[in-house]
């Protein structure tokens, strides 16, 4: 049952990521911090399809989450979460078409693996 | 002010807002969870957590973590946003250390200097790499 959470936290978590990020980049910078702007950027998210996606994926996300760490230490669910990093990476150069130069790919790889070491 | 910079306090702002509300909820959320102990696997269980005072505070400070995480990605790449936001297990294992008086073995030490320079290495790149509506 653990690995089913597991599982289930991680493509829920890319799921929720990937979309939230597609949502945002389709909503624009959000560059005016005064109440009025924020209503209203917060009124035109709760419409975007992708953001509604993302909310319903975190959410999943959230449960699985809750629950892992009700039978598994955080220093178990913690290091697992980071296998998002994979699948979460391609999405974003392959649809969000993000450009990910030799830094990123090192970058998320090297903390890939100090997660795993951290965890250990 | 130039917009670069701008774009680059922002970043740095919403980076901190983002790992500090998502170590400080993700640690309330699981003291809440392992003081109710095991709850079983039904909907109403999980829904009748949310109302433990600890797992109140891990989802106040998730919504913080939502709000903040949404408004950066509404600039900055996810591809920049997610290992940049990494550094919160470098906190959650520093907190251990100096907090709860954990022993952070050579292995740990070598595994958060991985995370550390592979969060410098995408801190150096753009935040942005794709045309953001405006």
């Amino acid at each position: 049952m653990k690995w089913v959470l597991v599982l289930l936290m991680i493509a829920a978590t890319t799921a929720g990521d990937v979309f939230r990020a597609a949502g945002m980049k389709r909503h624009g910078e959000i560059a005016d911090f005064r109440p009025g702007a924020i209503g209203r950027a917060l009124a035109s998210l709760a419409r975007n399809r992708f953001v509604i996606l993302s909310t319903c994926s975190m959410t999943v996300s959230f449960f699985a989450f809750i629950k892992l760490v009700s039978i598994a230490p955080l220093s178990f669910a913690v290091p697992v979460s980071a296998a998002t990093f994979v699948p979460e990476t391609l999405l974003a150069r392959f649809y969000l078409r993000e450009v990910i130069d030799w830094r990123r790919w090192l970058g998320a790889g090297l903390i890939m693996v100090g997660v795993v070491l951290v965890s250990l | 002010m130039p917009a670069t910079r701008v774009i680059h306090r922002k970043t740095a702002l919403f980076t901190g807002i983002v790992v500090v509300s998502n170590v400080a909820g993700n640690s309330a959320l699981t003291y809440g969870m392992q003081q109710l102990g095991d709850i079983g696997y039904s909907p109403l269980a999980l829904i009748g957590a949310l109302f433990h005072p600890w797992v109140v505070l891990g989802v106040a400070l998730l919504i913080l973590w939502t709000l903040s995480h949404m408004a950066l990605l509404s600039w900055a790449d996810l591809s920049y946003v997610l290992p940049v936001t990494a550094i919160g297990y470098v906190l959650t294992a520093l907190s251990g250390r100096y907090f709860l008086n954990e022993t952070v073995t050579s292995t740990r030490w070598a595994g958060i200097a991985l995370i550390t320079a592979g969060v410098t290495l995408v801190g150096l790149t753009s935040p942005s790499t794709t045309e953001h509506r405006p």
